[in-house]
């Protein structure tokens, strides 16, 4: 444990920034423990590493690492990463979002940043609600659910976003839960090593606003329920749709080679160059 | 300084720029003087009538050096450019009204931030979708108070195809030394006007870079007050690893609702602009210290309100034009003495009155000011000025 801890030390900004101000038995300290575990093991120096957020409880993690940080407006964290890597390719930029802040008021660029390939880590924590604001409903939530705007029962369906960024084109996609603290660790490892867009969808909770709204329980409760709910990618692909209703399907869903944005930009600028040299 | 790309440096039609003389349209030489001021990144989104510095960006960035990319939206666009300017890139984009309203969210956090960056605006008829092929004066109350928030910004005008180059350069320079975006407001008509200019040679005028830290990483604090009211700006990757939000922040950067730490972040943020109006306020005049009727005229409007001084003159009016560079801080310093001393002041505009309002405010009742107001598309003609100047 005192590993661990002096692990995590090193990488906070602990004179600094805490307390923090999320909940008591909050997923995304699992998230940012994960995270740091994960770097560590990349072996990025923290000048190297550039993480960037956008706005909700989410949102409030950069501040407490002592990497290039940066806090951004909502649902743009990845429009900032974009011109982050394309001005210096050599930083390691990591986003870190929201299922609110990534797929709905950043659904366009969530998208379009999948498409675009460029060497990024996008790791958005899904606790199906929007937390900071007060619990309402969020492209996650499931239909029926319960939240501060839809007190008669959600009557939209969600959005799965790990199945979203694979179809949407992203070169790597995971999900975990933040019950399966080791595997998550793993996977924003694979992520971050990953050459191309890397999407890990980090499935948590919030006990304080939608598990008690919906009588889901404390935070043991509701990931005992992630706990349940997983199936292994491996596992969840012999299985049927009806059989794998409702569950959480964890692991690594898609690797692939595409070409990366900055590698063909490269090329851009090569053929311009002799279109330069040829006018001479 | 300027840097130097791969051989020698070549305009759009791929002549060497050694001051020859050019022919080009207002948004080609505002993509000569983003490029000369070291503007080594464009974000945009395509968007009439400022598509074609997009299209000058996208074949010449990548020449240089530098990246072009074309983002989703405009919204996306700003967001970009603010990353690429954390990451040390001199950075710009450009759209026209309805991509401008869309930039207001990102364009406030770069303003809280204090992130260099150009942001073009070529105006179009509006609201809404307007008109978008026709010239319009009417974004520049946006310019100044589109993004939510108290905020100082700095907004500069061009009328013509040299000012596309020159108030370009001068937009980064400003951006660069004040930590601050800078706006450029063009028109339909200044952007597609094609003319002769004659691009000078890079080491004729000056070029600012931001100032950076010198000082060990333990000792940088990135949002100091110091008396210029501009901290040294870090660069993600060069070892200050610093805290960027768009939350009031204390002078380490990190978020803060402590009324002491509050106050003094907000007062230099505008102080910062405020102490050095002097540098950043620029009035171009022309026959305006004997005239005793004045058109006080920006963008577009200002080339036709030249002519119209020109004829008055002829007819033995004693006309003058304050040609506005700067829209924002409005130049008061610079206007003042002539408002004590012209018999009548006309502001023309392609808007309900937007300057006009500004002129009379800081008039104070000490002369008569006059509008002139045309929203159909068209320009004003120097013959309408000519016909109020007369009559003044």
């Amino acid at each position: 444990m005192a590993e661990v801890t002096k692990l995590i030390h090193k990488y906070l900004r602990h004179e600094k920034k805490f307390p923090h101000v999320w909940c008591p038995g909050c997923g995304n300290g699992i998230v940012l423990g994960a995270l740091i575990r994960a770097i560590d093991r990349t072996g990025f120096t923290k000048d190297e590493i550039v993480l960037v957020s956008g706005i909700g409880c989410s949102g409030r993690m950069p501040v407490y690492v002592d990497f290039n940080t940066l806090h951004t407006t909502h649902g743009r964290a990845l429009t900032f990463a974009t011109g982050v890597k394309l001005a210096n390719p050599r930083l390691q930029v990591i986003v870190i979002m929201g299922d609110g802040d990534a797929t709905a008021i950043g659904g366009n660029h969530f998208i379009h940043a999948a498409r675009r390939n460029l060497n990024l880590t996008a790791i958005i924590i899904n606790n199906n609600t929007y937390g900071m604001t007060g619990g309402q409903y969020s492209p996650t939530t499931p239909y029926g659910a319960l939240s501060t705007t839809s007190l008669y029962g959600h009557i939209e369906h969600p959005f799965s976003i790990a199945e979203l960024a694979v179809t949407a084109g992203a070169a790597w996609v995971g999900r975990g839960t933040v019950y399966h603290a080791t595997l998550l660790d793993q996977l924003i490892e694979q992520a971050i090593k990953k050459r191309g867009f890397a999407v890990v969808e980090a499935i948590s909770h919030c006990h304080t606003l939608y598990g008690r709204t919906n009588k889901l329980g404390g935070p043991a409760e509701m990931m005992r329920r992630q706990k349940e709910l997983a199936v292994r990618v491996e596992k969840a692909r012999t299985m049927s749709p009806e059989e794998l209703e409702g569950k959480i399907t964890i692991g690594v869903l898609v690797d692939r080679e595409l070409p990366i944005f900055t590698q063909e930009y490269q090329k851009v600028r090569e053929a311009a160059r002799g279109a330069v040299g040829s006018k001479r | 300084m300027v840097q130097r790309a791969h051989g020698p440096r070549l305009t759009a039609h791929g002549l060497r720029d050694k001051g020859q003389a050019v022919l080009l349209q207002g948004n080609e030489a505002m993509v000569e003087g983003a490029l000369a001021a070291g503007c080594r990144f464009f974000a945009g989104y395509p968007i009439t009538p400022a598509t074609e510095i997009s299209e000058m960006m996208s074949r010449r960035l990548p020449a240089l050096g530098g990246t072009f990319i074309q983002m989703e939206d405009e919204i996306a666009s700003l967001g970009a450019v603010i990353g690429a300017s954390l990451a040390g890139a001199k950075a710009m984009t450009a759209t026209s009204g309805p991509g401008f309203s869309l930039m207001q969210e990102n364009l406030g956090f770069a303003c809280m931030a204090e992130v260099p960056c150009v942001i073009v605006n070529v105006m179009r008829g509006g609201p809404s979708t307007g008109l978008p092929t026709h010239v319009s004066q009417g974004d520049v109350q946006q310019a100044r108070w589109g993004t939510h928030g108290d905020h100082p910004i700095i907004v500069l005008a061009v009328a013509t195809t040299r000012d596309c180059f020159e108030v370009t350069v001068q937009a980064f320079n400003l951006s660069e030394k004040y930590r601050t975006p800078v706006i450029i407001l063009s028109d339909e008509v200044v952007a597609h006007t094609r003319e002769k200019i004659v691009l000078p040679p890079p080491a004729t005028f000056e070029v600012v870079d931001r100032l950076r830290p010198n000082m060990p990483p333990e000792w940088y604090i990135p949002y100091e007050d110091t008396p210029r009211g501009v901290p040294p700006m870090a660069v993600f990757g060069d070892g200050y690893r610093y805290h960027v939000t768009g939350l009031v922040h204390d002078v380490h950067g990190f978020p803060t609702e402590r009324p002491d730490e509050i106050v003094p972040f907000l007062n230099r943020l505008h102080r910062k602009i405020s102490q050095h109006f002097g540098d950043i306020q620029l009035v171009q005049d022309y026959l305006a210290a004997d005239a005793e009727v004045l058109v006080i005229a920006y963008g577009s409007v200002a080339r036709s309100a030249k002519r119209a001084v020109n004829y008055a003159r002829d007819r033995g009016v004693k006309a003058g034009l304050s040609k506005l560079i700067t829209l924002w801080p409005f130049p008061r310093r610079l206007l003042e003495p002539h408002l004590r001393r012209v018999r009548a002041v006309l502001v023309p505009e392609l808007n309900f009155g937007q300057i006009s309002r500004e002129v009379k405010r800081i008039n104070q009742g000490q002369t008569r000011v006059e509008k002139l107001n045309r929203l159909d598309g068209n320009l004003i003609t120097p013959e309408e000025i000519l016909e109020r100047l007369v009559k003044l």
